[in-house]
């Protein structure tokens, strides 16, 4: 069946090179496979036969027609938000010879890449404070596992603390990742006041045994955890690594976790000019405040500068290799191969777009527009706040007073008005209450709209 | 044809910087909130540390990226022939349709209700991937092929750990596996045992066999391998697996070269990852994001990581209810953009994707017989037969004659405009060449391949100087990795560099 996405597929430039190899049929080249497992059928794949590019988009087309965006900008948080993806991103990303590489192994023919990524790791590490920030990891969940595995192997001790104010998906991947490494995942409570980690409740539970304490600021309720540096203080008396997530957009208006003393940092790119791509793909961000023990330990790529041989030529190539799968096998810091180089180097694009000046202004922007929900919460009545008395950034829980919240998140849902996700899913207790997220997009009247739809919603204040 | 490839003195990123320009546009909608909000943030938390991000005018930034893309290489410029890597040509209508806001702007948190068009997109690969692998379910949340290994071998844990098999601690990897099977084996906790290969390419049976135990968990097989070639025992291999009430798993890089011809399923495998960046032709973006799928066969569906997308005949669902599952191996849903890639790209192809495995096999072979022709190359294993995806040849003839080494060709290489393949891999071939063309590439360029091959070979025994002396046409020549992975002069950061510059002078 020839196509043209396959050029030698049609018969006669099948018969010359057939011709190379002296046969006469291209399944002799299958000779070699045990007869009764071949296939002996055409695979039962696609729509029956191959479709036209007018075909398929317009397929594409009805199948997508049935996915629905909300009218105002979402209102939907949960570690992701939609946030504005500048046109400079797309364009950059669209270029050929960066989407269509392969990872750098051939340095000298991929510079520009190397240097994009080298670029992206430097932004980073000054960006969270750290000496050096890897490649990039799949998304900020897995860098997460890969910052708890880390720890445990350089401390060679098997519990880990969880702040309970940590993402629960993420909490979740710690414990699958860490099954195989035998790791104990131990929840440090949320006061229930604040929404911030109990100090008291970590105070208890911290040890010996603890390779590492992980907490994240601004953290799953939208609360800046205000206690960091003695959190990181408490784990460090314990001789066990901080390991502190943040959102990078907050760090224009917030100090840097590394600053504070973190010893791993993690996050994700999404909103760096990287949209929410329905969950993926984005990239986790992983760096480190060390470059000897956590170093040698690192997952992940690498690329460093360097000099041409005999000569004094900047380039840049992937460095210390020797702690990954490729070579090292079942000794290697992690499995990871490909990565998410490509929304790394968008994330490098946004950050310079924005440059230091916009990335503050940002970081404002987004704060006030959450002091504005709160206040507008407070004063309509109808939803409150979870933790009024806390700092918020971006996203905020509300309780809607006993009513069921996938309820409440339907009916705003038929008036175009994305909100969530429900707590409910996440924390049995919290039946009545949902995440809402502002950014950036979100105009006053947006904003205003939300509480007047609540208020209709909800039966008024 | 003659190559230079561009060469521009772009600086680094932080030495363009001007405060004088204007950045970025936003708002100061709220400008009162922001400085109420900003009273209530304490001193201790508010960013003190300078932020070193240049504040660049929007040109500038385009200039500096573009000029930066074109100093690299992807498939859209040539051809890439890295073995394992699959660089098959990314069609462009799978990129386009792919970034509609109907799939970009989605959050995952949104209601089933809303999402029925991508959930349906994602319940279609779950059913083809299935279809595809002989098996009978997939997750696609592995987030790239490295990612649906680890899953694999987790899936084998919690299975024997349910089982009352926790003795079964022991995975059993070919020597010339991809590294990543050991190294997933070992993050899921298994002790990992070796193998080696018979000088007929294949997996040794009489090395497993005397392996074999009651600890063994299972087995890492790709198939056809990393040398290319098929595993014919491959019966033998999983009846003596499965006798040990161990399990079979496929590792799906090497699957381009079988699509549709034979299925993992039918091999006798019980977990099979894919990538849908090697084989379905997602982009690999200079590294990445990839796409991950493992599909099983029944007695272990419940395994799989949740959630997996159902279909209740009316709608479509997100499935939390398996009831062993192992978890979450990431946030969401895995990486929807490239798997919506692959589904057009499949959608597209339908039936025609087993021309795909004709002609990947038979460009294979093709390039394969011109090479092992020329003067200081050798085919190790398996001298008379045929390849699959790829093939590996050595140089180690060349090098001990000439002193040009496998590296030194694949610099070469880069010279003609072409990439290298993968060199150095699999470890039991020294000084190797593994070489996948791909079902994408025209036969002038397999032809300009074979060709560029020959020149440097015959360079290497005329003047081996000049071949040691490349890559010339590259943005740079020859970089040093000594200086660039030497603790006192490894600069991973502009920070390390400018230090590093500043002791220099």
């Amino acid at each position: 069946m020839p196509h043209n996405w396959i050029p030698n597929s049609s018969p006669d430039v099948k018969k010359e090179l057939m011709r190379e190899l002296g046969i006469s049929d291209v399944l002799d080249l299958f000779n070699d496979i045990p007869p009764e497992i071949m296939l002996n059928r055409g695979l039962s794949v696609g729509f029956g036969k191959p479709l036209t590019e007018y075909g398929v988009r317009r397929l594409f087309n009805e199948i997508i027609s049935k996915n629905r965006l909300s009218t105002t900008p979402s209102f939907i948080g949960g570690g992701v938000c939609q946030h504005y993806v500048p046109s400079v991103v797309k364009a950059v990303l669209s270029r050929p010879e960066f989407y269509t590489a392969y990872t750098p192994y051939q340095a000298e023919i991929a510079q520009g890449l190397l240097q994009a990524l080298f670029e992206y790791q430097s932004l980073m590490a000054n960006l969270y404070g750290v000496k050096i920030v890897n490649a990039s990891m799949y998304n900020g969940s897995t860098a997460s596992a890969e910052a708890v595995l880390m720890a445990a192997r350089v401390k060679k001790r098997k519990k880990v603390l969880v702040s309970d104010s940590v993402h629960p998906e993420i909490i979740d991947v710690l414990r699958s990742w860490g099954f195989g490494a035998g790791l104990e995942i131990v929840k440090v409570r949320v006061d229930l006041k604040s929404g911030e980690t109990d100090l008291s409740d970590l105070r208890s539970k911290l040890d010996q045994n603890v390779a590492a304490v992980f907490i994240q600021t601004p953290n799953f309720f939208g609360v800046v955890e205000s206690a960091i540096k003695e959190i990181i203080d408490e784990t460090h008396r314990f001789n066990a690594l901080s390991i502190v997530y943040s959102n990078p957009l907050t760090l224009g208006v917030f100090e840097a976790p590394g600053n504070l003393g973190a010893d791993i940092v993690v996050g994700d790119v999404q909103g760096l000019g990287i949209s929410l791509n329905y969950g993926g793909p984005s990239a986790g961000i992983l760096g480190i405040n060390d470059d000897k023990e956590l170093l040698r330990q690192l997952p992940g790529r690498l690329i460093g500068a360097t000099r041409t041989q005999g000569g004094d030529e900047l380039g840049f190539t992937m460095i210390l290799q020797t702690r990954e799968q490729h070579i090292k096998r079942e000794k290697a810091t992690s499995n990871i191969t490909t990565n998410s180089s490509l929304e790394a180097v968008g994330a490098a694009v946004y950050l310079t777009l924005l440059g230091s000046q916009g990335l503050r202004k940002l970081g404002e922007a987004i704060l006030g527009r959450t002091h504005y929900l709160i206040k507008r919460l407070l004063s309509a009545g109808v939803a409150e706040p979870l933790f009024p008395e806390s700092l918020h950034f971006r996203e905020v829980g509300v309780r809607f007073r006993g009513k069921d919240a996938d309820q409440v998140i339907k009916s705003l849902s038929s008036r175009g008005i994305g909100i969530g996700p429900a707590l409910s899913r996440f924390y049995r207790e919290l039946s009545d209450c949902s995440l809402v997220c502002v950014t950036e997009l979100h105009a006053r009247k947006d904003i205003d709209l939300l509480v007047e739809v609540l208020e209709e919603v909800l039966g008024g204040g | 044809m003659p190559f230079r490839q561009a060469k521009w003195d772009e600086p680094i990123i932080f030495e363009v910087s001007d405060f004088s320009k204007q950045t970025f546009l936003i708002d100061e909608e709220f400008a009162d909130e922001v400085s109420e909000a900003l009273s209530k943030v304490p001193k201790s938390l508010a960013r003190g540390s300078e932020l070193k991000i240049p504040n660049l005018s929007e040109v500038e930034v385009v200039r500096h990226y573009n000029r930066l893309s074109q100093m690299s290489y992807g498939v859209d410029v040539g051809p890439v022939p890295l073995g394992s890597c699959t660089m098959k040509y990314n069609p462009k209508i799978c990129e386009e349709l792919a970034s509609d806001p109907r799939i970009t702007e989605l959050h995952p948190y949104q209601d089933e209700e809303e999402v029925q068009g991508v959930l349906e997109i994602m319940y279609l690969m779950q059913r083809w991937l299935s279809e595809i692998t002989g098996m009978d379910e997939c997750s696609l949340q592995p987030p790239a092929g490295a990612a649906g290994e680890f899953v694999g071998a987790l899936i084998m844990k919690k299975y024997h750990h349910d089982r009352g098999n926790d003795n079964k601690n022991e995975m059993i990897v070919p020597e010339a596996a991809h590294g990543s099977n050991p190294a997933s084996s070992a993050m899921a906790g298994f002790k990992v045992v070796k193998i080696p290969t018979a000088p007929n390419g294949e997996t040794d049976i009489e090395a497993l066999k005397s392996v074999l135990s009651d600890n063994t968990a299972g087995l890492m097989l790709t198939n056809p391998n990393t040398l290319g070639i098929f595993e014919s025992g491959i019966i033998e291999i999983s009846d003596l697996i499965h006798g040990k009430d161990a399990l079979m798993y496929y590792d799906g890089a090497n699957l381009n070269g079988i699509l549709g011809v034979v299925r993992p399923g039918d091999m006798g495998f019980d977990i099979v990852h894919l990538n849908l960046h090697k084989t379905f032709a997602a982009p690999h973006g200079g590294g990445g994001p990839g796409a991950g799928a493992v599909c099983v066969k029944k007695g272990l569906v419940d395994y799989l990581p949740v959630p997996i997308v159902g279909f209740d005949g009316r709608s479509y669902k997100l499935r939390y209810d398996l009831s062993r599952t192992i978890g979450r191996v990431s946030w969401f849903y895995g990486n929807v953009v490239p798997i919506v890639k692959s589904f057009i790209y499949i959608a597209t192809l339908g039936p025609a994707l087993r021309e795909v495995a004709e002609v990947s096999v038979l460009n294979t072979n093709y390039l394969m017989s011109k090479l092992r022709r020329l003067r200081g190359v050798t085919l190790p294993y398996g001298e008379n037969r045929w390849r699959k995806h790829e093939f590996v040849v050595s140089f180690e003839n060349l090098l001990k004659e000439t002193g040009v080494s496998a590296e030194d060709v694949a610099k070469a290489l880069l010279d003609r405009g072409l990439h290298a393949p993968t060199i150095y891999f699999p470890l039991i071939v020294k000084e190797a060449h593994m070489i996948e063309v791909t079902e994408t590439e025209t036969k002038e360029n397999i032809d300009r391949l074979a060709k560029a091959y020959e020149e440097i070979v015959e360079l290497a025994y005329r003047d081996p100087q000049a071949v040691k002396s490349s890559p010339t046409n590259t943005s740079v020549k020859r970089l040093d990795v000594l200086v660039a992975n030497h603790p006192k002069t490894m600069a991973p950061t502009y920070e390390y560099l400018s230090r590093l510059r500043a002791q220099e002078t």
